[in-house]
């Protein structure tokens, strides 16, 4: 049995520990905000916080996980209004949104670590989330909106 | 009443001394004999000896400058990769500690063991880049720069010359064998390494002459 802490609910799985979290959270809790895109590690789509860390769920084993804290998109924020959410909303940053998950999860761990971030720690923290619909320059644009936001809270 | 007749124990007698001491003095001698000769093997071996540091660095070299040991060693603060030791896609950056900045962690994607399949990020408990204050870079560097930085106690880490031969059995360092698929290992094995890398130390750690 493996125990999980997720988004502050306790889990007990019966599973294989090297199933990847990725697979746990989506197959077998039901947790489907986060996504599968190219399950090596290259794209950034299933990006959840592992202990606060932007850890990439499809190749991180459940067994690193065991008795530790883990926050999907769906944890984010209690009510969905995280900054983040609230800028890319304001901004209308997603088109087919796929990434927008693994985008959120990555930028909140820079403005977790970084409350006034420059272009260039934007680059720095968003380099490894690929979005195919090119919203780069929205992304970088909400995150500066959603420094204001936090900062402002 | 006549006093009973005292008998001596085997070791009281006089002969006995003598062939126990001649004994002791036998294995003493062969005993600190023995010593001696170990002490002469010893310092035979650990003798400065230019030449065959030098030739042994010469091995040394060739791995540290394989993409295995090089890709995490580098010129700039974006980590190599492949055997063509390109830049590492995503431009991940090195970070105060080496570890990394924000949501491009190397553990992030680097986990404590390799992931199965071809170009699938190898791991280590341990997975990082020299620190900032301390790069300890090895793209770039002819043999005898990196020899002598590398015995630079200001430049190496801050590693003595027993935390240098330590080194050579890190688990990050020995992980440079064992990459994971699609990775070609250094030009000698793990073990001609560590031999080359303790000779080249013991014999006084030499620079070759460029």
């Amino acid at each position: 049995m493996i125990k999980l802490n997720i988004n502050n609910k306790d889990y007990e799985l019966d599973i294989d520990p090297n199933m990847p979290l990725l697979w746990a959270l989506r197959d077998v809790i039901g947790l489907v905000g986060t996504k599968y895109g190219c399950g090596v590690a290259q794209c950034g789509a299933c990006v959840v916080h592992l202990n606060g860390e932007a850890v990439r769920s499809c190749v991180t084993k459940v067994s690193r996980a065991a008795g530790q804290s883990v926050v999907t998109i769906e944890g984010l924020s209690p009510n969905h209004d995280h900054p983040l959410q609230q800028a890319w909303l304001e901004l209308d940053v997603s088109q087919c949104g796929y990434c927008q998950a693994g985008q959120i999860m990555s930028a909140a761990v820079l403005l977790k670590e970084n409350k006034n971030p420059t272009d260039r720690d934007i680059e720095l923290a968003m380099e490894g989330n690929i979005c195919r619909c090119g919203t780069y320059l929205r992304i970088r644009k909400a995150i500066h909106l959603a420094a204001a936001i936090q900062n402002k809270d | 009443m006549g006093k009973a007749p005292v008998r001596k124990l085997a070791f009281q007698h006089p002969k006995f001394l003598i062939i126990a001491a001649l004994a002791g003095l036998v294995i003493g001698l062969t005993a600190n004999g023995l010593n001696y000769d170990k002490q002469i093997r010893k310092t035979a071996t650990n003798r400065p000896d230019s030449i065959a540091s030098v030739a042994a660095f010469g091995k040394v070299y060739k791995v540290l400058k394989s993409p295995r040991c090089m890709n995490c060693h580098p010129a700039g603060n974006i980590p190599l990769q492949g055997d063509d030791s390109h830049l590492h896609t995503m431009s991940p950056i090195r970070g105060k500690d080496g570890k990394g900045v924000y949501a491009m962690k190397c553990a992030n994607c680097h986990q404590a063991t390799n992931s199965p399949g071809v170009g699938t990020p190898p791991g280590n408990p341990n997975w990082a880049l020299p620190p900032e204050d301390m790069k300890m870079v090895f793209q770039g560097k002819s043999a005898r720069e990196l020899a002598l930085q590398i015995m630079d106690y200001k430049r190496n880490g801050h590693k003595n010359k027993a935390q240098l031969i330590a080194h050579a059995r890190d688990t990050l360092v020995k992980a440079g064998w064992n990459m994971g698929d699609g990775r070609k290992p250094p030009p000698i094995a793990y073990k001609e390494f560590v031999a080359a890398w303790d000779e080249w130390i013991n014999k006084g750690g030499y620079a070759p002459g460029k």
